[in-house]
């Protein structure tokens, strides 16, 4: 039993239906995480800050 | 995890394990089912794998071409507008190409694009940013973002913008390549703002002293014209920062067409910002 295996099992069609189905899916999943998953996740990383003080000075006054 | 469990009472290990022993089904059953939690798992840490592979290639490469494509559409619309002749009646066309800088802009909106960032040094293949007023993560996607509340360009005090240095376009990825005396020109509804690079200094991500109006001294009252830029650095850390301060030399309104820095790079008052390849480092 394995994941992949079972879904391959679950799609319909001859093998080659299966495949064109199976990449088709990937493709979505790449899609839905370009688009949704990885925007969402980006700021959370920490090498996407260029500014000095982002946090504590907002308006970037005279007070460091 | 029961995988050598052993074949109980079954007598000699190597020799004859009678094929109608009751040990055979049960210890198959159970190295069957090690085995599909094994194959689970391995799948699912291939699939972790292939998603974060999948992520960096999104980080480095499919943001940059998103933002390029949005920030050259900004540029392009800001340009257009500009060269409009309706809108070009702000700046009065009686002022010299190396007067004052004319006053009064009005401050703009949070996320609004009211500026083009050109920098010679960055090469034929660098596109003009759209500047963008705020500085958090929208903004830095959308162009170089300007640190609100720090001077307008061509104002005294210091006009603080910060870029990224990588990923969303990284349009400050050359910030190190720029050298004293380095033209970096703001563009705006009245003009070009011809600022000359000066020094250049890298420092924690807190001394927010070096966007002061006077960089360094954020008692002090300003009486230059400056610019600083903000990245960060080394390239792809969050460690510290990359600082470049420019001083103003010289303000040209559009009716006098785009300064000598921008030759080659943009049509005077002409159509989209879009680098036409030619000559000019």
């Amino acid at each position: 039993m394995s994941l992949y295996g079972a879904l391959w099992r679950h799609l319909p069609g001859p093998p080659v239906v299966r495949a064109l189905l199976a990449v088709l899916l990937a493709l979505v999943v790449v899609a839905v995480c370009f688009r949704w998953v990885f925007p969402a996740l980006a700021p959370s990383v920490p090498w996407n800050e260029g500014t000095v003080g982002a946090a504590q000075a907002p308006s970037a006054g005279p007070t460091p | 995890m029961t995988t050598t469990a052993p074949p109980a009472p079954t007598g000699a290990p190597g020799a004859a394990a009678a094929p109608g022993t009751t040990g055979r089904p049960a210890r198959r059953r159970s190295a069957s089912a090690a085995s599909a939690v094994a194959t689970v798992l391995g799948e699912l840490l291939v699939t972790l794998g292939v998603l974060l592979l999948l992520f960096t290639a999104w980080q480095l490469w499919w943001t940059d071409v998103v933002a390029d494509r949005a920030q050259a559409q900004t540029t392009a619309a800001l340009v257009e507008g500009w060269s409009a002749p309706t809108s070009v009646g702000t700046s009065g066309p009686g002022a010299g190409p190396t007067s004052a800088p004319p006053p009064a802009q009005t401050d703009p909106g949070p996320g609004e694009a009211f500026a083009v960032v050109h920098v010679p040094r960055f090469g034929p293949d660098w596109q003009p940013r759209p500047l963008v007023e705020g500085t958090g993560v929208e903004e830095l996607q959308e162009g170089v973002g300007h640190y609100p509340g720090t001077a307008l360009p061509g104002e005294v005090g210091n006009v603080a913008v910060a870029g990224h240095r990588n990923t969303y376009g990284r349009p400050f990825h050359e910030i190190a390549e720029l050298r004293v005396g380095d033209p970096v020109v703001l563009e705006t509804a009245q003009g070009w703002f011809v600022y000359r690079a000066t020094t250049h200094e890298v420092v924690r991500p807190d001394q927010v002293q070096v966007v002061a109006p006077v960089p360094g001294r954020p008692d002090a009252v300003p009486t230059e014209r400056l610019l600083t830029m903000t990245a960060c650095h080394p390239i792809a850390s969050a460690r510290e920062r990359y600082v470049q301060h420019a001083v103003l030399d010289r303000f040209v309104p559009r009716s006098a067409g785009a300064p000598a820095e921008l030759a080659g790079r943009t049509a005077a008052g002409g159509t989209g910002a879009a680098t036409d390849g030619g000559g000019a480092a």
